[in-house]
């Protein structure tokens, strides 16, 4: 009997994990990853001998150490009321079962289309520090890190750790909009220390950081081989000659798994966007279900395993097994804690909005959805003849009906929708989540059943 | 294409062979079908539906769905797929 299920081993799940199994809970933790650590503290590869020791390692030797029993290698393809967690393991087809479920399904990269994004070596930021960290590959020799946020700057230093030569940083947000975030960033003076060792490496290497630009176009034959880069305030454009460009606009809190439950969502630009309705114990709006970590509130890898402590509290509480005053106050503690590690994480996330001039970027033959191949004018064509609504979008163009589940084009097309009808982004609705969260095969869905052993009923007779 | 894209320095597995439509690779065991192809010069993955433009490696999470092959007859990520011995890979389209 399964108390508590937890989805997501990152930071905030294993933390919830962790937390919960100590307060007695028979908890389930399940993970897509051959190994707990989310994106972030990702675990090396195993053709990787000596990794060097991160965070990740000790989060993974907590939870070994823990009696939360954490299920790798699982694909969660569907939940239920109640609740129920269809998963695909290395067994094949799983059902879990438990009164109470915590979602750490952590974010999603947000990419802004430009011409030319979708060749291969355009790689997402995230996609770049995996390459580097977990596989120990480069993704060029020659690399362009373009678009917005501090995860520029991580990403640079750590190519040029490595060997790559970064030919330059293009940031669309200004030295002035990293200026001015600098007050709240000082809130946490130890992760402020990490990001101005980042942009020291760049400097150090003379990696040119052009800000207020943006890469316009992105050139290849079967590749990225040059990208044109402009100042976004207008002024001449120049040619950067490279093998690969790393290129992101900040991280969406995924809530596909809180949407599909029908828990209530709201749109909070200082959380990220598109965010669950929580209270202060990461209650959503669903008796028994909580969501922490970066997919309920864009709040960072140091708040991250606060929320997950304070919501495996709230958690125990609902199902009757902590009581309500000694809840209260073991999370006050962190629930402070939790404050001051969300401002920086919210102070940062904010560097990573991406300005609105971006959307000019996105020329008419520009693909928005890279899965159905559906560009900008036809999008701008459904618009014009009245769709106003993603999912009108959706039905009239099919963009976000493909094989990622319009995780990639959801927030782009979101804007140009709000730009186009006069709207802001927060009054865009996400398409409605459907099933599976995940692609999965779907002979591992249906089981292995046999034709010959379907009960048919004999023919009426005439 | 640059050649060395494996960071230098680094210990690492034993290496196994595989094939993509038929070529023969070399990659690390374990390591994801999609660093190996990488780092094997490999950056076609896939062409796009309707504008029939290359694709690759892109999000590297098992979230965008742009470098799905066919492994051993079964569709699934490059990016999410342990590199074994003997891996028969083919591109869809």
């Amino acid at each position: 009997m399964t108390d508590l299920i937890v989805l997501g081993a990152g930071p905030a799940g294993a933390a919830a994990a962790i937390e919960a199994a100590a307060l007695g809970l028979a908890t389930v933790l399940l993970d897509e990853a051959p190994a707990a650590g989310g994106q972030g503290h990702r675990a090396p590869s195993p053709a990787l001998f000596d990794p060097p020791r991160g965070e990740g390692a000790a989060l993974r030797e907590a939870l070994a150490a823990s009696t939360a029993r954490h299920l790798c290698g699982r694909r969660v393809w569907m939940l239920s009321p109640g609740f129920r967690v269809s998963a695909i393991g290395p067994e094949g087809p799983e059902e879990h079962h438990a009164p109470a479920l915590i979602l750490a399904t952590g974010t999603t990269e947000r990419v802004m289309p430009v011409p030319g994004w979708t060749l291969p070596g355009v790689f997402g930021l995230a996609a770049t520090t995996i390459l580097l960290k977990s596989e120990g590959v480069l993704p060029g020799r020659r690399v362009v890190v373009a678009g917005t946020g501090p995860l520029l700057a991580l990403v640079a230093a750590g190519l040029i750790e490595a060997g790559a030569q970064v030919v330059a940083v293009v940031d669309a947000r200004s030295r002035l909009d990293w200026l001015r975030a600098t007050p709240r960033l000082a809130g946490r003076p130890d992760l402020l220390a990490r990001g101005a060792g980042w942009v020291a490496r760049l400097l150090r290497a003379g990696v040119p950081i052009l800000s207020g630009q943006a890469v316009t176009r992105i050139e290849g034959e079967d590749a990225v081989s040059r990208v044109q880069v402009a100042p976004l305030g207008g002024g001449a454009a120049r040619v950067l000659d490279c093998d690969a460009l790393c290129f992101g606009h900040g991280l969406l809190p995924a809530t596909e798994a809180s949407r599909l439950l029908g828990a209530g969502h709201r749109f909070d630009a200082a959380r990220g966007g598109l965010v669950p309705v929580l209270d202060a114990g990461f209650r959503t709006s669903i008796p028994g279900l909580f969501a922490c970590g970066d997919g309920a509130a864009l709040e960072g890898a140091a708040a991250a395993p606060l929320s997950g402590r304070i919501a495996a509290l709230a958690a125990a509480a609902a199902i009757g097994r902590l009581d309500p005053a000694r809840c209260r106050e073991r999370m006050a503690p962190l629930q402070a804690a939790h404050a001051r590690a969300a401002a920086f994480g919210r102070a940062t996330a904010a560097l990573a909005e991406p300005p609105d001039a971006l959307l000019d970027l996105i020329t008419p033959e520009t693909l928005v959805c890279r899965c159905e191949g559906v560009t900008r004018a036809t999008l701008d064509s459904a618009i014009a003849r009245g769709a106003t609504t993603l999912i009108e979008l959706k039905a009239a163009t099919r963009c976000g009906m493909g094989s990622c589940g319009g995780r990639v084009c959801g927030d782009p097309a979101a804007r140009l929708l709000a730009r186009a009808t006069g709207r802001d982004r927060a009054d865009i609705a996400p398409a409605t989540a459907r099933p599976p969260l995940r692609p999965v095969p779907f002979d591992a869905i249906s089981g292995g059943f046999d034709y010959d052993e379907l009960p048919i009923p004999a023919p009426a007779p005439l | 294409m640059p050649p060395g894209l494996r960071i230098a320095g680094l210990r690492r597995g034993a290496m196994v062979g595989f094939s993509l439509d038929g070529v023969a690779h070399h990659g690390h065991a374990g390591e994801s079908l999609g660093a190996a192809l990488l780092a094997a010069g490999v950056r076609v993955l896939r062409h796009g539906p309707e504008d029939g433009g290359p694709r690759g490696l892109f999000c590297a999470m098992g979230s965008c769905q742009e470098c799905r092959v066919l492994v051993d007859g079964h569709v699934t990520e490059a990016c999410r797929t342990p590199l074994a011995e003997g891996m028969f890979v083919a591109r869809l389209g």
